[in-house]
């Protein structure tokens, strides 16, 4: 069910094309509205961005439409808790989703913008998913998370809860 | 230079192709600008302006040779980047691992209601 066997080289391709963007790049086996819908409607979010190992994602609500608001919360089986919220920008479906996100502790050094887009090839799908921070200052904050942490948008705090070093600040 | 500016100044030099070009060329062995500047066809010029940025991001030194002034990669801040977006990419993958096994049911439900109603295409139950 999860990455039990790393050293794949094939599937997830991260670079930082610019001074403040990081690039994710990934194919999927299945037709564009499918991987759309999966992005995009909280039951199926849920069953797929939950985290590491005994994390579960209990609340995802979100309008999807442009100026439509979004808010996650990530809990861990020992009783810590992360949140996020946002707005969409601008959706076209299936092609195209901006959207802005903000973690309730704000370790990225304010808002990133989003921009994932969604291209089929013979019944594939190619997400390209790029992260733009506010600033290089901004992508600094995030580049200070430990090394250890794989300092994604906020899970490397979920890193360091599992690690059992929670930081309680924003415990619930 | 804190370590995160410093790993923030090498993703910028990283952001360059030719600059990627230059570090690949010399993650095979030291050269000196002019051996860098022949198989990139630029000036040497240019590619002194590209070295600049890849030293002050902490990538690559220079020798102290002052006739050749040989580059070299710098193996700890390339490690250092190296890692940073190799974790990143681990933990994306293991949750798209996730994606992967919810569209496969995904896709195998929408075959099954496509064959329980024959002629009504794509129809979800």
């Amino acid at each position: 069910m999860n990455a039990a066997t790393p050293r794949t080289t094939v599937g997830l391709k991260v670079s930082a094309p610019g001074a403040r963007e990081i690039l994710l790049t990934r194919l999927f086996d299945a037709p564009r509205d499918l991987v759309f819908d999966a992005f995009t409607k909280p039951e199926l979010i849920k069953r797929w961005m939950f985290g590491p190992e005994g994390w579960s994602l209990p609340v995802c609500d979100l309008e999807l439409k442009a100026g439509g608001k979004m808010h996650y919360v990530w809990k861990h089986k020992d009783g810590n808790s992360m949140g996020m919220r946002g707005a969409f920008r601008e959706i076209k479906r299936p092609s195209r989703i901006v959207h802005t996100e903000i973690f309730d502790e704000d370790w990225t050094g304010g808002e990133t913008l989003v921009t994932t887009l969604f291209t089929e090839k013979d019944g594939k799908t190619l997400v390209e998913q790029t992260i733009l921070y506010s600033s290089r200052a901004a992508r600094d904050a995030v580049l200070k998370s430990p090394m250890e942490d794989g300092a994604a948008q906020g899970y490397n705090r979920l890193d360091k809860f599992l690690a059992g070093q929670a930081d309680r600040r924003g415990a619930a | 230079m804190t370590p995160s500016s410093h790993l923030d100044a090498a993703f910028s030099a990283l952001a360059d192709p030719t600059r990627r070009a230059i570090l690949a060329r010399l993650a095979l062995g030291e050269a000196s600008v002019m051996e860098l500047a022949e198989p990139f066809s630029m000036s040497q010029p240019a590619v002194s302006k590209h070295l600049k940025v890849l030293e002050q991001a902490g990538l690559i030194s220079r020798g102290r040779d002052a006739q050749r002034r040989p580059c070299r990669i710098e193996g700890r801040a390339f490690a250092e980047m190296e890692e940073w977006l190799e974790n990143y990419r681990r933990f994306w993958e293991g949750q798209f691992r996730q994606l992967d096994a919810l569209l496969d049911e995904l896709k195998a439900a929408k075959k099954k209601a496509r064959a329980a109603t024959p002629g009504a295409k794509g129809k979800r139950k």
